[in-house]
């Protein structure tokens, strides 16, 4: 088993105003430890135990619903707690930023068409910056606990920046107001991290 | 012949609203958590005011004029058949409000907006579902919004709750072993519904039968892309909105909650309406 519940990298009261104590206390300890434990569950004593998450998301249309769903969750929450931080926010920089202006134009129409993204997906779901097998970016969303790691996505890719816009990632403070919640999460946003996550993916 | 059917029941049930006597705002208090949610958009004080009084138990409402059927562009937004309040403790007064007066109403704007100038302003609404995998997608969810949230708050009730009675009690402990049989295989549906959607109990007019099912997103049974299509009777909104700020993760005790609620008349007549019809 070569899965672990991972620990919140910063206080659950780090990223007010933006995003409440609360809902982070009951998104980790709750929802994403539910997901957790929901996939452990879901693959404990198949091949999967032996497998990698992208491993497993890579042939996700054969697995069943509660793999899909639970690793989903898994492996979405843990990106989301990376790429926020208490001093987060501003602007990316270097190769990153580069590619940004190439893919978008600028930083700022990169963050419209994320905003579109998140902002149109109906019901539960993510928004997301990956990079393509071409080695560009990409802004998608994507349904439920769905992501484009998942052979089922139709925009494959590798996520480096994630945003949760299930109702419970903002309803406590935002309620039905969710383009406050996305406009607020740019200020979170940890561009250090999304860095790294593109120098990774761009191997 | 199964078309007709649909209408004439559907036209019947979206009667009662006629009767729904004027939604009373009252003052709102922050919900029980360590963080005081807001209503959005605009703040509740802005809200039209009514009489301060005793809480107003409307009885339950005739189901005998039919909007359904009218051309979609005709369809107005209804009244809710009772106060904020009135659900408490099992829905708090802040979620009715903002599901009302926010959700509800932004799907049946975006509808209206959706529909305007195009072929479907003209349609029913349940032609519009029937035919739905070829309407554009603002229609499908706004369209499945604005109806399954009319249904909602229509079989609720303050005074909810207890069981079915006469022929669909009958029905349901002939298709489920028994009222409770059914509730908790209801409950199943609206619990495992991964993300947001909606748990049903539904007619299938093609054979009297009652099932279960639950639809994604604002999808319903009406709909032409439903697995199994029938006239719901009974709707639960499973979407996190409809229960995050007093339940947040605990789905399950929401739906429990659910059944000290349920308006089994309002229920009863749908049921009975498609059955007349048949």
């Amino acid at each position: 088993m070569n899965f672990e519940f991972p620990a919140l990298p910063y206080a659950y009261d780090a990223l007010e105003p933006h995003i409440d104590k609360l809902t982070m206390e009951i998104h980790h300890t709750k929802h994403h430890k539910a997901y957790f434990d929901k996939f452990v569950a879901a693959i404990q004593g198949t091949e999967s135990e032996s497998k990698s998450l992208e491993e497993i998301f890579s042939t996700i249309s054969k697995a069943p619903l509660a793999v899909r769903n639970n690793g989903g969750g898994l492996y979405n929450h843990s990106l989301f707690w990376q790429i926020l931080s208490p001093n987060g926010g501003g602007l990316p920089t270097g190769k990153l930023a580069e590619a940004i202006d190439l893919k978008f134009g600028s930083f700022e129409d990169f963050k419209t068409k994320f905003n579109d993204a998140a902002a149109n997906r109906f019901g539960s779901g993510w928004a997301w910056l990956s990079v393509k097998a071409d080695k560009s970016l990409c802004v998608c969303s994507s349904a439920n606990q769905d992501n484009p790691l998942m052979d089922v996505h139709d925009c494959p890719g590798k996520p480096i920046l994630g945003l949760d816009v299930w109702e419970h990632a903002y309803y406590l403070k935002y309620q039905n107001r969710r383009p406050d919640y996305i406009n607020a999460f740019w200020n979170l946003v940890n561009w250090e991290k999304v860095s790294d996550n593109y120098q990774e993916a761009m191997k | 012949m199964k078309h007709r059917i649909l209408i004439i029941f559907l036209v019947a049930i979206a009667a009662s609203f006629s009767n729904f006597s004027n939604a009373q705002d009252v003052k709102v208090k922050p919900v029980k958590s360590k963080t005081t949610p807001k209503p959005a958009d605009k703040p509740a004080s802005d809200l039209k005011t009514d009489v301060q009084g005793k809480p107003q138990i409307v009885p339950v409402t005739d189901l005998k004029i039919s909007t359904w059927s009218a051309p979609a562009g005709e369809l107005t937004f209804p009244e809710l058949p009772y106060k904020y309040d009135q659900l408490e403790p099992v829905i708090d007064q802040l979620t009715v409000e903002i599901h009302y007066d926010r959700h509800h109403r932004a799907y049946y704007d975006n509808f209206k907006k959706a529909i305007a100038k195009s072929e479907f302003e003209s349609m029913s609404i349940l032609d519009i579902f029937t035919k739905i995998a070829s309407a554009p997608v603002a229609i499908r969810n706004n369209g499945g919004g604005f109806y399954n949230h009319v249904l909602y708050w229509e079989n609720l009730s303050a005074k909810g709750g207890g069981e079915p009675t006469g022929e669909l009690a009958d029905l349901i402990k002939k298709h489920f072993g028994g009222f409770n049989e059914f509730v908790e295989k209801f409950n199943d549906a609206a619990k495992s519904r991964f993300g947001s959607g909606w748990a049903w109990l539904s007619v299938d007019p093609s054979n009297g039968e009652l099932f279960i099912s639950s639809t994604a997103n604002q999808d319903n049974p009406l709909m032409g892309t439903s697995e199994r299509k029938g006239i719901p009777i009974l709707a639960l909104d499973v979407w996190e909105h409809a229960y995050y700020l007093k339940y947040q993760n605990k789905r399950a005790d929401y739906i429990s909650g659910f059944w000290k609620i349920v308006n089994w008349p309002v229920v009863e007549k749908r049921f009975k309406q498609v059955k007349i019809n048949k």
